[in-house]
């Protein structure tokens, strides 16, 4: 049997993606979490500067609490349901990635080169970290969803447009692992 | 209570997220890397039950739990957006490791560093806000 405390394995996390998707829309919302980042923005006035952040925000409310518990779910899940940290990536990846210089591959959860409180102090892994997310939430926008409300909503209504977002992530993503990194690393 | 509904099914989330380690940048490295099924078995469960539910709820006309209709919004045609949006979300979600959902479980985890990440995103929306109109969409 498997216990809850071990990694869980593809078709138990794709089986739970798939329910929390489906409780959202029986509770009459849809799952997208790149929306929050819009949000938080307006939350912080960005009204100001531009009308794309003139919205009601409360009518939001709902998905900022969804993420809040998204955050209490990484407590729980860290601190009370895994005994392990490590991720059993294949060992291809783990040579791989220790050729490029992270020494923690194959034996911690993120790699403490960019994730550990040194991380903070160090120019190269900020500023990793920060053009990182600022793809991420410029492209998330720009693209109308990010994994969630594409990958997985999207695709999962056949919509078209989702698919050529998905093909977007993927061309991005294999241009930075596969031409970006050996400059950067 | 709806918000106790919407916090619980959050921390569901939450903990998919991460013991899933879909959180994990080692994951999204090793995706991209082609070198495990890992990710792609998420991702495609995930889709192919997804894609059940929402036609499920469409032909047989399910109501919401509290007895409302569901609605589905179609996404607006275009190409460029999308393409260009998604690669550019693409080169993020490589470099950091985390997308706009993991982020959030990540700093629950607590990683530190993972803020940074979450703060310049709401930068590239903010960004994304100052130059909309002169973006091709």
């Amino acid at each position: 049997m498997i216990s809850i405390y071990e990694p869980w394995p593809w078709y138990v996390s794709g089986l739970m993606i798939a329910l929390v998707m489906f409780l959202l829309l029986m509770v009459g919302k849809n799952f997208g979490m790149s929306s929050n980042l819009r949000t938080l923005c307006t939350l912080c006035g960005a009204g100001n500067a531009s009308d794309f952040f003139k919205f009601d925000w409360k009518t939001q409310k709902w998905n900022l609490v969804v993420i809040l518990g998204a955050v209490i779910g990484g407590y729980i899940g860290a601190h009370f349901l895994s005994s392990d940290l490590t991720v059993a990536i294949t060992p291809e990846t783990i040579k791989d990635l220790k050729d490029l210089g992270f020494e923690s591959a194959g034996s911690a959860y993120l790699p403490n080169e960019l994730f550990g409180l040194s991380a903070l102090t160090n120019i190269k892994s900020l500023l990793i970290l920060s053009i990182g997310g600022l793809f991420v939430g410029f492209g998330a926008r720009y693209a109308g969803g990010c994994t969630s409300g594409h990958a997985i909503s999207g695709l999962s209504n056949l919509q078209l447009p989702s698919l050529i977002a998905v093909i977007g992530f993927f061309i991005g993503g294999l241009t930075m692992i596969h031409l970006i990194f050996p400059l950067i690393f | 209570m709806r918000t106790l509904i919407y916090l619980f099914i959050g921390i569901l989330f939450g903990i998919t997220m991460f013991k899933s380690e879909a959180a994990s940048w080692f994951r999204i490295y090793e995706m991209f890397k082609f070198e495990s099924f890992h990710m792609y078995g998420i991702i495609g469960t995930a889709l192919a039950v997804g894609l059940l539910v929402v036609q499920m709820i469409k032909r047989y006309k399910i109501n919401s739990f509290f007895g409302e209709p569901i609605t589905f919004f179609p996404k607006e045609k275009s190409v460029s957006r999308y393409l260009i949006g998604g690669i550019i979300f693409g080169l993020g979600w490589a470099l950091a490791g985390a997308c706009p959902g993991p982020m959030f479980t990540l700093a629950g985890a607590g990683y530190e560093p993972i803020l940074v990440v979450i703060v310049a995103s709401l930068l590239g929306t903010f960004l994304y806000g100052l130059l909309k109109d002169k973006l091709s969409h």
